[in-house]
């Protein structure tokens, strides 16, 4: 029992210790003995064929009973696919023609057909399609285990934790994985978007794929440690690595059960002072999963996906739905919908914007929305229509100028009016703000805070244009940090100037959902956190650790730093003085 | 028999909840339905897998054919269904 490292692709994050359980399922062992019958047994084929298909139909039914009560509806669906394989026309009659004209076995006569179906499939360019030739598959095993009145070794009856090693896993082999006891899994075949790569994070399990032929040198009952982030399986290991890996579980679980525990508590310091911490979405499907974050609204609803996905404008209508959708999914919990923010670095193709020479300092966001009046028009509607719906905000992009928050002010009134004469329900109260993104706004903060209900902070337009940088150029790249003081001191401006005429400031850029820099933000009193919905628990794990008082006093020593470098200094310091625990990454 | 033929207009081509469908909607009728591809391959209008294993994609063109006692209503009905895009906006 030597020690052996072997390397695939970690595909679900993870360490894993435990004994090999090598599952083989029937279909990888050959089928035993003849493929032609004669004449006389064709009778005999037929009924053990419709025998077979019974039994499969029964097994599938009971997995979909589990699957449905245990998984969720949509992996019950993936068996429910396989059921209706086993009634289809082109399917079962197949096999009957297969054995009464080419004398084949039963067996002989399901693979032919599976294969001949699984291979179309496999050779398609959609990979909806392509993927279904493992459902195929799947079903032709389960068909062929019932003819030989074998049972594979069935997943969900393993009752002692082990990991599981295996050529690939079939769909209905996934669905029957018992989290309790499936530690981990580690098969020969499959990459990072693999089947098996998809489920194992959806389930939470670490999982290995493609190890190739090294699946020869593990055997059932040897030890094995799995990282599913270094997609490394050691083999045998002596009993310090063993130790060592222990370790590291042991602190791995540790953190993230802590940081589990920040999903849903209240982003609030020690001493009570409490923020807001909502998401960035992109589309409605995201609104559901953000709440599952811990998500306390939508900070910033990116509109242009809505369009960019289009052949033609979305009609109102269209728009509207999309709106609603994510308005009624967060039950009344505050939407801001942000305008159309797109320009000459995207195309349209119904718009054909011309390429422009400097993209980002172009005709994009509010200017182009203010230009093509129509189409602000049609999506102001559709918004204060979902408005009726739930708490929606609505927000104008990239705003540089007074005169153009105006002009788009102006816009929305008429719509208003417009739909009050119609009779159409909308939310009276809506709050409008702008997004901080250049410059000149944090500079005039003073004065647009008496015309806004809220400002935004992007900060990832507002360093780039702080600093002059495009953050796309890694030659620059290294002026690209929101923790430079210029930033620092906008983003000061922007919050006092709001807090003087009672108003208030979010942010829904990368800024917000930097873990180093939340005791500064809390310091300078930010009122609304938005970011990527997965960020949002590691955020508030940092805020229930400090005081407002000492961020405070942080923020005032940060005002005085000249460098980027200090400011970063100063952070990490003052996350050792503290103690902060943080999890994940707090780089740029 | 009766056959009409359909370019497929909807985004997603024929696959998953539009094969669905359209399969569904084929099981109604007692008439056996066959559609054929511009290559020349041919799939059972009844079967999820034999419409699946076509690949169609939008734009394809198919002949929708059916023999039996309801050939002109089923294909009338399945070319309605293609060509209002499965009710796909």
């Amino acid at each position: 029992m030597a020690e052996l490292t072997i390397r695939g692709t970690g595909v679900s994050e993870g360490i894993r210790s435990g004994k090999v359980l090598l599952y083989q399922p029937l279909r990888n062992q050959n089928l035993p003995g003849r493929a032609v019958i004669s004449e006389e047994e064709v009778n005999h084929e037929l009924e053990r064929l419709q025998l077979a298909r019974e039994k499969a139909y029964r097994e599938l039914h009971a997995l979909i009973e589990r699957a449905r009560i245990e998984l969720g509806k949509d992996k019950a669906a993936i068996l429910m696919a396989q059921q209706a394989f086993l009634n289809d026309p082109a399917f079962y009659p197949e096999m009957e023609k297969e054995i009464r004209q080419q004398k084949y076995t039963a067996e002989k006569a399901v693979t032919e057909v599976v294969e001949r179906f699984a291979g179309l499939f496999e050779g398609m360019n959609d990979q909806y399609l392509r993927e279904r030739s493992a459902d195929v598959r799947d079903v032709g095993n389960r068909l062929v285990s019932c003819l030989q009145g074998k049972k594979g070794l069935q997943l969900a009856e393993i009752k002692e934790e082990v990991i599981l090693v295996a050529d690939d896993l079939a769909p209905s082999d996934t669905v029957q994985l018992n989290k309790k006891y499936i530690l981990g899994f580690v098969t020969r075949v499959g990459g990072k978007t693999s089947h098996t790569a998809i489920l194992s994070r959806s389930l939470g399990i670490p999982a290995i794929v493609g190890i190739g032929e090294a699946i020869k040198q593990i055997h059932d009952g040897d030890w094995l440690i799995i990282d599913g982030s270094t997609g490394a399986c050691i083999v045998n290991p002596n009993p310090r690595l063993m130790k060592e890996y222990e370790e590291k579980r042991k602190i791995e679980e540790q953190a993230l059960r802590q940081l589990e525990e920040f999903t849903f508590k209240p982003a609030a310091t020690t001493d009570g002072f409490r923020v807001e911490m909502s998401a960035n979405i992109g589309s409605p499907a995201e609104a559901k999963p953000a709440l599952e974050q811990g998500a306390e609204g939508i900070g910033l609803y990116r509109t242009e996906f809505l369009f960019m996905n289009e052949a033609q404008m979305p009609s109102e209508e269209k728009q509207f739905e999309a709106y609603k959708q994510v308005v009624a999914t967060m039950e009344n919990r505050p939407v801001i919908i942000r305008t159309l923010d797109i320009g000459g670095d995207k195309e349209l193709p119904y718009l054909s914007l011309p390429k422009e020479m400097n993209p980002f300092l172009g005709y994009r966001a509010i200017r182009l929305s203010l230009d093509q009046r129509e189409l602000m028009v049609t999506q102001l509607r559709a918004i204060l229509r979902a408005s009726a719906y739930g708490k929606v905000k609505i927000m104008f992009p990239m705003i540089a100028s007074l005169e153009e928050w105006r002009q788009a002010k102006a816009i929305l009134a008429e719509v208003r009016d417009r739909l009050t004469k119609e009779g159409v329900d909308f939310d009276p109260s809506v709050e409008v703000g702008m997004m901080v993104e250049v410059p000149s706004t944090a500079i005039l903060a003073d004065q647009f805070a008496k015309e806004v209900d809220f400002f935004s902070i992007g900060t990832n337009d507002l360093v780039q244009y702080t600093l002059a940088v495009d953050r796309m150029n890694e030659k620059v790249g290294y002026l690209y940090d929101h923790l430079h003081p210029a930033v620092i001191h906008l983003v000061k401006k922007v919050i006092e100037a709001s807090h003087r005429e009672g108003k208030w400031t979010g942010m829904c850029g990368g800024m917000a959902g930097d873990p180093l820099a939340a005791p500064l933000l809390i310091g300078l009193g930010l009122d609304e956190w938005s970011m990527v919905a997965g960020s949002i628990k590691k955020v508030k794990q940092v805020i229930s650790q400090v005081n407002h008082e000492e961020c405070q006093k942080l923020l005032g020593e940060v005002l005085e730093l000249s460098t980027t470098d200090d400011v970063r200094k100063r952070l990490e310091d003052f996350q050792k003085e503290n103690n902060l625990t943080l999890s994940g990454n707090t780089g740029k | 028999m009766v056959t009409r033929e359909v370019t497929i207009i909807n985004e997603t081509g024929l696959h998953a909840r539009p094969a669905q469908l359209f399969i569904q909607k084929a099981n109604q009728f007692q008439s056996e339905i066959k559609v054929k591809k511009e290559d020349g391959s041919e799939g059972n209008a009844k079967s999820i897998l034999g419409m699946m294993s076509l690949g169609l994609a939008k734009g394809s063109k198919i002949t929708i054919e059916a023999s039996g006692a309801d050939e002109e209503q089923a294909v009338k009905a399945l070319a309605e269904l293609v060509e209002q895009g499965f009710g796909e906006s």
